[in-house]
């Protein structure tokens, strides 16, 4: 691809127009660059297409029947949506954490070997250190160590979201698509994940839509707010939530609207 | 009549009118009882009839139809499966599958005596099969599929939606997460669409009538191309065709055959409503 | 390089499966055979009909296959006899079925404590499951005696057979009614009581209206049940092959059925004969009816229930 070279940008949204069948326009000409390890939060909203647009980052987007798109996402330079694109190592790539922590039927350890698993790997070393590893990253290792047998779904609000969180590292994924990652989360458990983000974005692109404005002015390297399905403006933390362009930007974080 | 009276009446008659229903259900399996009971020993399962069949057990009628009720699942499982397999997880919204279930509703509509033709038709004449447990298995397979098809993908789509999402993001394939995420799950719905399928089957009658139902053989089936005696045909023969027949052998046949095909039946629903009360979601 | 992509379009195999996968593209092609297959199935089952059957309709006039003989020694091929014995029977049996088991069916979705439909339930499943024969036995030990000794010249008549036949199509009955009840919306009932019906009154203004449609489909696949049911009624409808007279002492004639023509008859024919031929075009009768009557069904149903999982 001929961008390649121009565009140091780790995901990159190119005139993003989406369509619902019923004819919504959940996205309108989005046009976004994101960079390597930045933490960049997407907000505005609920309803303004920034669950839609980080589900296209990796194609969950294909499950969703009658939709129609236009434009380009780049990932590393590449189309996500070309024809030669692996869908399943995309995935891994590029993993999403959901809004509602789902963990799979089964045991911890079940969960967390899961995607290493569909992906062939069968070496018992490697699993259990990128087990260990993933949740050591997410904060939950002390917290489930001595019960990896159990059942996930015996786990706490929080714990489950953070083995959700962990069950995604231990892809060792490029990016981290983070859907509202503390929603339902005790102020205490919040701040887990919340200094967590820190350390993961020393190895990780993270892509989060936040639970809060505030949440998004504290843990934003840069920003983008959206409003029915249209970017509205794009910036650095101190750009968009201290000196924002747009009336609409400044209207919705100082909390006149939404 | 005040409103309040009319009330009064009209449950008063919708309760009588269930008990129609259900009491005769009832004195069906406890008239076979009553009667049969008295017949049934080790030696009436066990043996061979005897003496133009007024004597004698009804062993080689029951072997056949177990033969019969497993020659059906093997050749209704998979193909069952797989089709409600593709329903719910592959089929888009299209002529093709408004085809398919179009089709599937007739299968199940058609009447058993016209598979019985068919078959006659296919089976036994025109792959050459003979009449024979091979034909009669796959007759009664393509009867039993439309229970099967639908009870599965009932349970396959009873698997919640979220567990597919997940299984997806974290990059598994929509085989792997079908093997890993859904059919672990829809398997107890699945094996109760399954027996249900092969308790209708092992009941079966009509179709069995020209495929695969010997009147008496002297010797057991030997391989899957020889004809076999089956229980519901030998409860008709007994109980039409032989003159002179002691009642107690007819309800003692009537009686095992009930008994087959109803603990079939509540096995299938014992692990259907064990299994709902175990999920976890 | 705007591309536009509709991904509904895309054949499903190319959305998650990497292309060099064989493994699993072979699997999912297997599966999108084995349903398929279904198509293929009932195609084939009128195709092979039709092989078998077709000679009837060619080499015996029409007039002779409306003629009221049946008569297959002599070559009388006249279906009228076993036309008339089926719609007796089927008639019978659905005036039995249908206010039973709508009923029943009411009973159970607005009446019964959850107890006793737990109880009540999984009955109709056993009933549902007894074989036929077992059902024909009874009627031929039992209820044809018992008919027969409240005044019938025989217990063996188009009646006894309705009458077996109405509980055989009644699990299909009251199951497929019980779900149009389940899915008339809570707020139609709550409407209804809170301006001070009775629920008897709301059953029958609200409830049961809303469910019309499906109550309609009820009876058609009990009326298919019935009509291609063909042990018991052999074992009981006395098997004469004549048009009763009309009247309500045609119920109480012995006659005989479409179904238990071929299965009686067919063991006997020689392969390939026209008698052989007849048997299999009374199938294609059979075939068509039935498949005219779930046609129509499924077409009122409007092409299938919403789905609340799957598709991935």
């Amino acid at each position: 691809m001929k961008e390649q070279a121009m565009t140091p940008a780790k995901i990159s949204v190119k005139n993003t127009t989406f369509t619902y069948g019923d004819g919504t326009q959940a996205l309108k000409n989005i046009n976004l660059d994101i960079r390597p390890n930045e933490l960049f939060v997407l907000f505005g909203p609920s309803r303004s297409g920034k669950t839609t647009l980080m589900r296209l980052m990796n194609r969950l987007s294909d499950l969703i029947d009658d939709t129609t798109r236009e434009g380009e996402i780049l990932f590393n330079g590449q189309d996500v949506f070309g024809r030669r694109t692996d869908i399943t190592d995309l995935r891994r790539r590029v993993s999403m954490v959901f809004a509602i922590p789902t963990p799979l039927p089964g045991s911890i350890y079940d969960n967390m070997t899961y995607g290493l698993r569909m992906a062939g790997i069968r070496d018992k070393a490697v699993i259990d250190e990128r087990v260990e590893r993933g949740l050591q990253q997410a904060a939950i290792w002390d917290e489930v160590k001595d019960r990896l047998d159990s059942s996930a779904f015996a786990l706490s609000g929080g714990q489950k979201q953070r083995l959700c969180l962990a069950r995604s590292l231990a892809l060792e994924p490029e990016v981290i698509l983070l859907d509202n990652p503390t929603s339902g989360l005790d102020p205490i458990s919040t701040a887990t994940v919340e200094r967590s983000l820190y350390e993961l974005k020393q190895t990780y692109t993270i892509i989060m839509v936040p639970h809060s404005v505030q949440q998004a002015a504290r843990v934003a390297d840069r920003a983008a707010f959206m409003l029915n399905g249209e970017l509205v403006e794009v910036g650095t933390q101190q750009e968009l939530f201290l000196n924002p362009h747009d009336k609409r930007t400044e209207d919705y974080i100082t909390g006149r609207f939404g | 009549m005040t409103r309040q009276q009319s009330q009064q009446l009209a449950i008063w008659v919708i309760t009588a009118v269930s008990a129609i229903v259900v009491i005769p259900i009832l004195i069906v399996i406890l008239y076979m009882l009553y009667n049969g009971i008295s017949t049934i020993s080790w030696e009436f399962i066990s043996q061979p009839p005897r003496n133009g069949m007024t004597e004698g057990g009804i062993f080689p009628a029951l072997l056949g139809t177990i033969f019969l009720t497993l020659g059906t699942a093997v050749a209704a499982i998979p193909l069952g499966v797989g089709a409600a397999i593709y329903l719910a997880e592959y089929a888009g919204d299209n002529r093709l599958t408004r085809a398919i279930r179009l089709a599937i509703v007739n299968l199940a509509g058609i009447p058993s005596i016209v598979y019985g033709l068919f078959g006659l038709g296919m089976f036994v004449l025109f792959l050459n099969y003979g009449t024979s447990i091979l034909a009669g298995s796959l007759t009664l397979g393509l009867m039993t599929l439309p229970v099967i098809i639908s009870t599965a993908e009932e349970a396959i789509l009873s698997v919640p939606q979220e567990f597919r999402i997940v299984s997806l993001s974290l990059g598994a394939t929509r085989w792997q997460t079908i093997r890993n995420q859904v059919l672990p799950h829809a398997l107890p719905g699945i094996i109760t669409g399954v027996i249900l399928g092969l308790g209708r089957a092992a009941g079966e009658t009509a179709p069995i009538l020209f495929t695969v139902a010997a009147f008496y053989l002297p010797n057991l089936p030997k391989s899957i191309f020889d004809q076999s005696m089956a229980l519901p045909y030998h409860l008709y023969v007994i109980a039409t065709q032989v003159p002179g027949m002691p009642l107690g052998i007819q309800y003692g046949t009537a009686l095992i055959l009930l008994f087959i095909v109803l603990s079939l039946t509540l096995v299938a629903t014992l692990i259907r409503s064990t299994m709902r009360r175990r999920r976890e979601w | 390089m705007a591309a536009q992509t509709n991904l509904n379009s895309m054949p499903p195999q190319d959305e998650a499966t990497t292309p060099t996968n064989w493994r699993e593209l072979v699997i999912e092609n297997l599966i999108r055979l084995a349903g398929i297959s279904a198509v293929l199935i009932i195609t084939m089952i009128f195709l092979f009909l039709l092989r078998e059957g077709f000679p009837a309709f060619v080499e015996v006039p029409l007039s002779d296959l409306f003629s009221s003989r049946w008569y297959p020694i002599e070559d009388k091929f006249g279906l009228l006899p076993l036309l008339a014995g089926s719609l007796i029977v089927t008639v019978g049996a659905v005036v039995i079925a249908v206010p039973l088991g709508l009923t029943t069916a009411i009973y159970l979705g607005e009446i019964a404590p959850p107890w006793q439909r737990e109880i009540l339930k999984p009955f109709i499943e056993v009933l549902a499951g007894i074989p036929s024969i077992v059902l024909g036995f009874f009627g031929w030990v039992a209820l044809a005696p018992l008919i027969q000794s409240m005044g019938a010249p025989s217990g063996l008549t188009a009646f006894t057979g309705s009458l077996i036949l109405a509980y055989m199509a009644l699990p299909t009955i009251i199951s497929i009614t019980e779900d149009a009840l389940y899915a008339v919306p809570k707020e139609y009932r709550d409407g209804a009581l809170a301006i001070g019906a009775t629920q008897w009154q709301t059953i029958w203004r609200v409830v049961l209206p809303a469910a019309r449609s499906g109550i309609v489909i009820a009876v058609m696949l009990g009326i298919g049940r019935a009509i291609g049911e063909t042990m018991a009624v052999m074992l009981v409808t006395g098997n004469a092959a004549n048009i009763p007279d009309l009247g309500f002492g045609a119920l109480f004639q012995p006659v005989r059925t479409m179904t238990a023509t071929i299965a009686a008859e067919m063991g006997e024919v020689a392969q390939g004969s026209l008698h052989y031929s007849v048997l299999f075009g009374i199938g294609i009768v059979l075939f068509i009816i039935t498949f005219a009557i779930n046609s129509l069904a499924t077409y009122f149903v409007g092409g299938g229930k919403r789905r609340r999982g799957g598709q991935i």
